[in-house]
This record gives structure tokens, sequence and C-alpha cells, in this order.
């Protein structure tokens, strides 16, 4: 079997539920970045395939040029947030953050 | 089985036995490296689906960039010192289960879906076609990307050194 659009949709489909696995599971904030890291890789990954294989022109290239823009504002503000959140509760597990539990 | 194939097989093994390491390690800095090599791997498909320009701005962005930004969001929030750098997990169980179902699911759909495959002209290198496009038809959305890109690195400084 030549490899075609279902081997990178698998790949895809693969890395976007280690991110969401990586997203439920792990205490730490930066590997939940992590996790969201790996989903933004697989949706570029079905961009650019379904650009490929589909005779879609380049937009597809284009919409992951601007995925890996946003994540890259997303990683710089977030481990903001996160360094933030250390200097307040000197913890960044986010299952001890929970201050405005009752 | 040529060689295209052979690549394939080992960029697409890269991307997720790494991947697999990074959510499973329990060492955050043995994540955060074993991220690059997902990084790699992810750039050497694209370069196999015939986006030159995506896969170097992979390289550039992903690996010069937002690893080095979460290598230091570790540094800063870890005690290097005293070997704190070990993490716990949560909910293990449950997202086991509904991971499995999920990429099952997903699985199934994905390749059982009759995809009508229309395989595009190559053309090397796309940085031309990309560069008209972007001045063209998508000026609007590159020029709200680089105010927000703008916005976001003000707005993470400001943050970052209350």
């Amino acid at each position: 079997m030549t490899v075609g659009l279902t081997h990178f949709l698998v790949v895809s489909t693969l890395l976007f539920s280690m991110g969401l696995y990586a997203i439920i599971t792990r205490k730490n904030a930066i590997l939940v970045l992590m996790g969201i890291e790996l989903i933004l890789n697989s949706a570029n990954i079905n961009f650019v395939a379904f650009s490929r294989f589909g005779n879609f022109g380049y937009s597809g290239h284009l919409v992951a040029l601007f995925v890996i823009v946003l994540a890259a504002a997303e990683a710089a503000i977030a481990l903001a947030i996160v360094l933030n959140i250390y200097k307040n509760m000197s913890t960044v597990n986010v299952d001890e953050i929970d201050n405005l539990r009752d | 089985m040529n060689y295209y194939d052979i690549i394939f097989y080992l960029f697409a093994a890269v991307t997720l036995l790494s991947a697999l390491m990074v959510v499973t390690n329990r060492n955050i800095v043995h994540s955060a490296f074993y991220l690059l090599f997902t990084f790699f791997g992810v750039a050497g498909l694209y370069v196999l689906l015939a986006a030159d320009f995506i896969a170097i701005v992979q390289l550039i962005v992903y690996v010069g960039g937002i690893l080095i930004l979460l290598l230091f969001g570790v540094m800063l929030t870890n005690k290097i010192t005293n070997v704190e750098i070990k993490t716990g997990t949560i909910n293990l169980v449950p997202a086991v289960i509904g991971i499995g179902l999920f990429a099952g699911a997903l699985l199934a759909s994905v390749i059982n879906a009759p995809w009508k495959i229309n395989i595009a002209e190559k053309t090397f290198p796309t940085t031309k076609i990309l560069g008209t496009l972007l001045i063209q038809e998508y000026l609007l959305i590159f020029e709200l990307l680089g105010i927000i890109l703008l916005i976001a690195l003000i707005g993470a400084a400001s943050i970052a050194r209350k």
C-alpha cells in the first residue's frame, strides 16, 4: 500500500490524541502547553495534507502558516501567565491552583 | 515500497514515538527535548507533502522559538537544584479509556472515509506562490496577524515583568 492521504491523516490523528492525553493527564502547566503544541501541529499536518491531495491550491499552506504564527503568540502569552502563577503560588501544578474554589 | 514510503514511515515513527515520550515521560526537561524530535519529524512530513516553506517555518518558529520558550518556562518555574523536576499525573484511567475510544472512532472514520484524491502538481519552490497569495488574497489576514503578534508580545512582556 503506497503512502497516500490516509497515512498522513492517521499520523495527525495519533498526534492529536497524544496531545489531548497530555492536556488531560499532566499536572505541570508547561506540559499542558506542550500538549497544545502537539494538537496545533496535528491540525497543521491535516491542512497541508488536504492542500496536497485535494488540489485546493495553496490556501492550506497559508492557514498552516497562520496557525504557526498564532501558536508562537499563544506560547509567549501562556508562559507569561504561567510565570506569574508561579510567582504568586510557587507552584505550576494545575490541580493545586484552586483558590477560587469554595 | 519506494524511497518516498520508507522516508515517510521513518518520519512518522520519529514523530509518533517522540510524541509518546513527551506525553509519558516523568521528567519535564526530557519531555521538552523529545518535543524537539517531534517538531523535526513534523517538518519532515511537511517536506514529503511538498510544503518546503512551511517546513522551514516550522523549524525556525517551533524549534528555534517555541521550544526555547518552553525550556525557559521549565527552568524558571522549577527548582533545578532541588531535583523537583519530576511531575505527576492526574485522571490517568479515565483519560486512557476516553482517549482510546476517541482515537479509535477518529481513526476508523479517517480510514474508512471515501476521500477524493486529486493530487496537486508539485511546484518547487512554493515561496513565490505563497508570497503572492499573502500580499493579494490574504493581505488583510496577514496585516491582522502582524498586529496580533505585536500586541501578544507586548502583552506577554508586560504580564511577565509585573
